[in-house]
């Protein structure tokens, strides 16, 4: 049967279909995991209020492995194993960033960060404001997000919408390994509360590693998106494991003749509207995809903002969302795989909003 | 009610005048304090200064019927089950380690996706599900499938569980070892960690709202569990509450990787008892006598609408679940052998049925042959038992499937028109 990637946070290999099928061009390599590893390796070295906390990241190396060798490297002080109570360390690292600390706090998944939703929506989030600017709340909350394999509703759901939806939070989203690396350097070296979403799936993934990536100093924008492939006939905008979907699906519209320009959002929240917009002028459709479900989604913002904006005047066809079905997700192999958005979906989207048969 | 009340305001100090001496005002305080404070917990005032340093404090004992070789230590404390009754227990017992046995085995060679064994801990299920009442409502955390299977759930059930066919009560919705059975008054096992213990403290509050209510719910959790803060939220509710609930915590000495000593920083888990007002008691767990002498007691005071609270001490033989490899943390492997050979719970139940006279090597043999066909066989046919169809996927979102999710339904009817060959739709039930 199917490998499962995690259950009740523990990690097993597992590769994405992607990754045997995928010939990476000659050239450095780096899986999610390692470069989550090295943002965190370097962040600690570089400032010392930078520290890790959450269940079993220390002599474990956390449940899916991102924080291996760092507690033999960095010790106690830096690198904390807390108890199973995710509302009352969530707390200790608004506190804590509060006193001048730089947490970054891992759920072993996000399914769990609900059990602290209260510390980062009314604490973490709003201090500073509620100060008056005066309380800053640097943490990044940090960990596997998204439909995971075999592990059914309560541990295989993606969060992106919920915490978009609060202001006073940051939300990135990252994709492929210099991402992961750039943006989490980022995140922790930012002021407000990051939510960082990492994608259980394709932890083991490799993806080219620059060697510009592979320097202390690496460190991308939040709030930028990127278009990762350029093209004229349709916009598909999307982030995380959407973003396989979608290069795939550009990949197979190329073979017949479509030009497909994917958007990598990469933050949801500062929300790049700009890039999004000035590509729908160019290609004048639009397809969204996530994982998450449809209702209030991330696809139903960008498609708002599009209407609400000059580049509605540009659409040829109706926006289209490319989401999660709308139920709570089931164990069962075959149920699981009809929940979820695959590659077909985004293709055949694209030719309906294209009017190809 | 106002004038009252203001008549009693703190800064009317008429009362305290009328009190000639100060021990008179004393008096007056300590049962003020007693009464409104410390539930009627006497209260003294002492001239010694000393902050309580909890570490010298004595541990809650460990009650226990028999020693390490299973021989009775106090007599009166044999609960005399009979011979039907040990025989079930012992054949529960060792049918759950059969059982875990296969399913790990087959879980190693991919045959279902997920398990988690009970090894080491089928005392603690099985001595207090006997003692519980068939008609009281558990909530379990994920390890206790030998209260369930005292309470009869089928063999077949557990399979089609694990592999979430179409013949499983949840229609494999649900992960594999998350069992419940509303016929079994089980509640159905739910992932995110101490979830069930407020709810189990609600339900409880339910039945004691009912006229002459005469069912318990028992709650089951691990010592890691204890430490979320919906444990705290549990506790004090059932106390102030006054819910007949036992809480059931299994300490196991892990929570994965995370040994006790990194959980928790007091005297286990029944050290918390009484500052929440809860009755308490720690027992050994890997003697079923005791775990059935308390639970059995506990369930006798919680029907007066006193909450207790049991620590069953315990170890987990096996690895958290097949996700985990605990030679990683637990390097000692010397120990975990140990308790394995020296406390195990069935072997020292069987140290009893043999001494009886009602358990030898021959019945060993055809009982352990017998449950590993009934089992194989459960298996064999859970495996060949076709998964739901898969508009089953659109049901049980709502009581009335709805018009988006019909518009989905249709939707996916589409897409597998033109793409159903790359899904497995051959293991489905067709409509
Ligand atoms: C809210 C939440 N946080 C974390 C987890 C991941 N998790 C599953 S089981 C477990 C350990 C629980 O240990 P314990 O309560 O001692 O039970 P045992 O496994 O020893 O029986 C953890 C951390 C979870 N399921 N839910
Ligand atoms: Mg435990």
């Amino acid at each position: 049967m199917r490998p499962v990637s995690v259950i009740f946070g523990r990690f097993l290999g597992r590769c994405s279909s992607l990754q045997a099928s995928r010939q990476l061009a000659t050239g450095s390599t780096c899986t999610i995991r390692d470069a989550l590893n090295q943002a965190l390796d370097e962040e600690i070295r570089r400032d010392p209020n930078v520290f890790l906390m959450g269940e079993e990241v220390a002599q474990y190396d956390g449940a899916y492995k991102v924080s291996k060798g760092l507690w033999k490297k960095h010790g106690d002080s830096r690198i904390w194993d807390t108890p199973i109570t995710e509302m009352g360390f969530a707390g200790i690292a608004v506190g804590a960033a509060f006193a001048g600390l730089r947490p970054v706090c891992e759920f072993m998944t996000f399914n769990f960060s609900m059990q602290a939703i209260d510390q980062i929506i009314n604490s973490a989030a709003k201090t500073y404001y509620m100060s008056a600017g005066k309380v800053t709340c640097p943490i990044v909350f940090r960990g596997p997000n998204g439909a995971a394999a075999g592990v059914a509703a309560q541990h295989s759901q993606d969060f992106s919408a919920w915490f978009a939806h609060c202001p006073g939070l940051k939300v990135v989203t990252p994709y492929n390994a210099e991402e992961a690396k750039g943006l989490l350097k980022a995140s922790i070296r930012d002021d407000n509360p990051v939510v960082f979403l990492e994608n259980e799936i394709l932890y083991g993934q490799p993806f080219p590693f620059s060697d510009e990536a592979k320097s202390e100093d690496f460190v991308l924008p939040i709030g930028k998106a990127h278009v990762e492939r350029v093209g004229k006939h349709v916009t598909i905008v999307t982030y995380s494991r959407g973003m396989e979907f979608s290069l795939e699906a550009a990949k197979e519209l190329a073979s017949i003749g479509v030009e497909a320009e994917v958007i990598n959002l990469r933050t949801l929240r500062p929300f790049d509207f700009e890039t999004i917009k000035k590509s729908i002028m160019k290609t004048n459709h639009l397809v969204t995809v996530e994982t998450g479900w449809p209702f209030a989604g991330i696809g139903a913002e960008i498609i708002a903002q599009v209407i609400e904006s000059e580049a509605f005047d540009y659409l040829d066809a109706p926006p289209y969302r490319v989401t999660g079905v709308d139920v709570p997700m089931p164990y069962t192999q075959t149920l699981e795989a009809a929940a979820l958005p695959t590659t077909a979906h985004v293709v055949k989207t694209v030719k309906k909003s294209l009017h190809i048969q | 009610m106002l004038s009252r009340l203001s008549r009693r305001s703190p800064f009317n100090t008429s009362i305290f005048r009328s009190f000639a001496t100060a021990r008179e005002r004393d008096e007056f305080r300590l049962q003020e304090y007693s009464q409104k404070y410390l539930g009627y917990r006497k209260a003294v005032f002492t001239e010694k200064l000393e902050i309580i340093d909890s570490s010298k404090a004595e541990a809650v004992p460990i009650y226990r019927v028999t020693d390490g070789l299973g021989n009775f230590i106090d007599s009166s404390q044999d609960p005399k089950f009979g011979k039907e009754m040990s025989v079930k227990i012992y054949e529960t017992m060792t049918q759950l380690n059969i059982m875990d046995r296969i399913l790990y085995d087959s879980q190693r060679q991919g045959r279902i996706s997920f398990y988690m064994t009970n090894f080491g801990e089928e005392g603690n299920h099985v001595g207090s599900a006997a003692a519980l009442k068939n008609s009281d409502l558990v909530y379990g955390q994920y390890r206790e499938v030998g209260v369930l299977m005292w309470r009869g759930f089928p063999l077949e059930q557990f399979m089609h569980q694990c592999y979430g066919n179409s013949m499983d009560i949840g229609k494999g919705k649900q992960m594999p070892v998350h069992y419940g059975s509303k016929e079994h008054n089980f509640v159905t096992i739910s992932s995110p960690l101490t979830t069930q213990l407020p709810q189990a403290v609600g339900s409880a509050y339910a039945f004691k709202r009912q006229p002459n209510n005469d069912r318990v719910v028992c709650v089951y959790f691990g010592d890691g569990a204890a430490s979320e803060g919906d444990a705290h939220a549990a506790f004090n509710f059932a106390a102030t509450l006054d819910c007949p609930i036992i809480f059931f915590c299994r300490n196991n000495g892990y929570a994965i990787s995370t040994p006790t000593s990194e959980q928790y920083a007091g005297d286990g888990i029944a050290g918390k008892g009484p500052g929440y007002g809860l009755h308490t008691i720690r027992v050994d767990g890997n003697d079923l006598f005791a775990v059935y002498n308390a639970t059995q007691e506990a369930r006798r005071v919680a029907l007066t609408n006193k909450p207790v609270l049991i620590e069953a001490m315990t170890y987990r033989l096996g690895h958290h679940s097949t996700s985990d490899d605990s030679t990683a943390y637990r390097l000692d492997f010397k120990k975990v052998q140990t308790w394995g050979d020296k406390d195990h719970p069935i072997e020292r139940f069987k140290t009893y049925l043999v001494e009886k006279n009602w358990w030898d090597d021959e019945k060993e043999k055809a009982w352990q042959k017998e449950v590993r066909k009934r089992v194989l066989k459960a298996f064999g046919d859970a495996e060949k038992t076709k998964l739901a169809h898969f508009h089953e996927l659109f049901e049980g979102v709502y009581d009335q499937v709805p018009e988006l999710l019909k518009r989905q339904r249709d939707e996916l009817d589409n897409h597998l028109k033109e793409y159903g060959e790359h899904y497995p739709l051959d293991r489905c039930l067709r409509k």
